[in-house]
């Protein structure tokens, strides 16, 4: 009786044993096959490189957020062309890497490469960067997130107007879509808001990333009297490189380019996009709705400023302080009729004040009165 | 209010072309004339796009690693040399086209730059300084435009000398026999695959120190969007300049000049029609071709030997 006991209790020790000796060669294998299962694999697609000191950067810095967190997975791929090679890139990070969530962070993607592939995976979710979702149009696999960043351009205008003795700002800008343009618009209209004489000279390059041009650009602007310059292009180092070099002022964009003029930047618009990608993840790892429209401030902190460069006046940052204070507050209006636009047609009546979420100004498509350039 | 930086209204077209003449046309110049030196001798080198941008990722890595933007400079030669030498070298076996290999050496270039030269984006490498001739103006515009590197020196004196070394030295004569009929060259008792060799490692190190002047100079860093195209079209700027070094510089000068039009004049407010100035340079460069087209001349110059005009 002893004797079988203890055969069956020896038994039952080798078996373990032997089960622990498996386990111990292939056990960690399938925990982690089944730990990657249940985290949440997202994508990330960016337009140029991850370290252009720009616009690319700062969504690869939220990106790298992201990959600290346990609970993800993250695949990115870096310059993806605006083309079907987009779509390509979806389809592979969708197929063989598993993602659920999926960060397209450049404009020209969202139609038709992420409408296309949003019909065709209809449980993956679609987050892009720029776009203008609209409910009952676009499919609800998808949203679009992005930031009032000209509140930081208002602000760069505020701070430009102070160090400015020429009454003329330089901007330099990709292509004549709403979102630059209103980026221009904001800039002149904090210039204005400190001294209505104020005339932003445009020059549209024609692509984001063109960096012999954006330093012709820069050139002609500073010959033409120009003394402080700010930009909307993929990578502004060039442009605050050159702005150094000749002497003038330069206001940054998209990330902080303080190092690259020490004495001349004087601050600068940048996105923080990690609040965006957490709220989207969150989403998805929660199984709530899909976020499909997403947007937000400084007061929501999807954007921030440089802290101000050396040349910057007590003056121009009181000025500046108590407007953004405003901003934080969520009771500053930018774009508060009467607005002309450059051509001498009212495009915000008098009395009408267009909030930040409207969405009518992401379908802008003029240049305010004082800039110097056609759409 | 207008200070020291006073308007100067529309002299800013003419003194923008003219400063962007200099200033964009270098890296066109330096690839052009060596582009010239490697089709007199009957070859093709297309690759040169991605010995530009390699040149310009070296030069830069090397300014950056030593302090020196001369040694990048050298260092952007030295590079741009031994993808001409892996050109030339490739191209001296039987029945390979010299075409093919340049298109597989411009994307060899191109990827392999941007490869090695990611830990580069970020730092910032020490520039190469400028003469400054605009010394007795007292408009900062003129003197800006005035800053001119030294590189660009050296491509204008070398234009000259290889327009001269081409008609009148042994050496010319012997790049020019080698690449005008081989069979001649043979009979001189010419070294034929030597020559070409040699030719191609010369206009590779030209395009390098090019790339060097993009990274070093102007626009001044390194990044993966630099060169866009360039290299390209300084070779084919060797075809419009008809393969003489001299038309190369006033070729390049002219397309500098006219890429430096559209920003200007939009500077002015000058602002219907960008998209058209953007494109000045390519449709002065049809426009002149076109103009300078005769039947029975086309491509006259042009080395015999080139796989471009060999029946």
């Amino acid at each position: 009786m002893s004797k079988t006991k203890f055969s069956s209790s020896r038994r039952t020790v080798i078996k373990s044993a032997g089960a622990a000796a498996i386990y111990a060669a292939f056990g960690p294998l399938a925990f982690r096959d089944a730990q990657a299962a249940s985290k949440l694999t997202v994508g990330v697609i960016y337009v140029g490189p991850r370290d252009d000191f720009g616009y690319n950067q700062a969504q690869a810095q939220a990106a790298g957020i992201l990959k600290k967190m346990p609970s993800l997975n993250v695949v990115d791929e870096e310059k993806v062309p605006e083309t079907i090679a987009v779509q390509k890139t979806m389809e592979a990070m969708i197929e063989q890497d598993g993602a659920k969530l999926i960060f397209a962070t450049s404009f020209g993607y969202f139609d038709p490469h992420v409408l296309k592939m949003a019909a065709k995976y209809p449980d993956v979710r679609f987050a892009h960067c720029g776009g203008l979702w609209t409910a009952g149009k676009h499919p609800k696999n998808v949203g679009s997130f992005f930031g009032y960043i000209d509140e930081c351009q208002y602000l760069n205008g505020v701070v430009a107007a102070h160090a400015s003795k020429t009454k003329k700002l330089g901007f330099i800008a990709a292509k004549p879509i709403p979102q630059v343009l209103r980026n221009i618009n904001a800039f002149t209209l904090g210039a204005q808001s400190v001294d209505p004489a104020f005339t932003t000279r445009v020059i549209f390059t024609g692509d984001w990333s063109l960096p012999v041009k954006e330093a012709e650009a820069a050139n002609s602007l500073i010959d033409q009297g120009c003394d402080v310059l700010t930009c909307h292009v993929d990578g502004p180092k060039v442009i605050v490189e050159t702005a150094e070099k000749r002497g003038v002022y330069s206001c940054g964009y998209h990330a902080n380019q303080a190092a690259l003029a020490p004495k001349g930047y004087l601050t600068g618009a940048e996105w923080d996009w990690a609040t965006p990608y957490k709220l989207l993840v969150d989403a998805a790892l929660t199984g709530k709705p899909m976020i499909n429209f997403l947007r937000g401030g400084l007061k929501e902190g999807f954007v921030k400023m440089s802290p101000y460069g050396p040349a910057v006046s007590a003056k121009a940052k009181k000025v500046a302080d108590a407007d953004k204070a405003k901003m934080v507050k969520g009771d500053f209006v930018i774009f508060k009729g009467p607005i002309k636009d450059n051509a001498g047609k009212t495009v915000i009546a008098a009395g009408t004040s267009l909030k930040q979420q409207d969405p009518i100004l992401e379908q802008m498509n003029y240049l305010v009165a004082g800039v110097i350039g056609k759409a | 209010m207008s200070t020291a930086g006073a308007t100067i209204g529309w002299w800013g077209v003419p003194l923008a072309v003219l400063a962007g003449a200099i200033r964009v046309s270098t890296p066109y110049l330096l690839v052009s004339l060596g582009e010239c030196i490697t089709e007199k001798s009957g070859r093709i080198n297309l690759g040169l796009e991605g010995v530009l941008i390699m040149g310009a990722m070296a030069g830069y890595a090397t300014a950056f690693a030593t302090g020196s933007p001369w040694a990048g400079v050298l260092a952007a030669g030295l590079v741009g040399a031994v993808f001409g030498l892996l050109h030339g070298l490739l191209c001296s076996l039987k029945r390979v086209n010299d075409i093919a290999i340049g298109i597989s050496i411009m994307l060899l270039g191109t990827g392999l730059a941007f490869f090695l030269g990611k830990p580069f984006v970020q730092p910032q490498a020490p520039m190469l300084s400028s003469i400054s001739f605009g010394f007795w103006s007292d408009s900062t515009q003129i003197q800006s435009a005035l800053q001119i590197n030294p590189l660009f020196i050296l491509g204008a004196v070398l234009a000259f000398a290889l327009h001269f070394a081409f008609r009148h030295t042994r050496l010319g004569l012997q790049v020019r026999i080698v690449g005008d009929s081989e069979d001649a060259a043979r009979a001189l008792g010419y070294p034929v695959l030597p020559t070409r060799i040699v030719a191609t490692v010369v206009g590779g190190f030209l395009a390098g120190v090019g790339g060097a002047f993009l990274s070093l100079y102007y626009p001044g860093s390194w990044n993966e969007g630099l060169s866009s195209g360039q290299g390209i079209i300084a070779v084919a700027l060797v075809i419009f300049a008809r393969w003489e070094p001299l038309r190369c510089l006033w070729a390049s000068l002219l397309f500098g000049g006219a890429s430096a039009l559209g920003p200007a004049l939009q500077a002015m407010g000058v602002s219907s029609g960008y998209y058209l100035f953007n494109a000045a340079p390519y449709a002065l460069t049809l426009g002149i071709l076109i103009a300078s087209w005769t039947p029975n001349r086309a491509l006259s110059g042009a080395p015999g030997e080139l796989s471009l005009v060999r029946q």
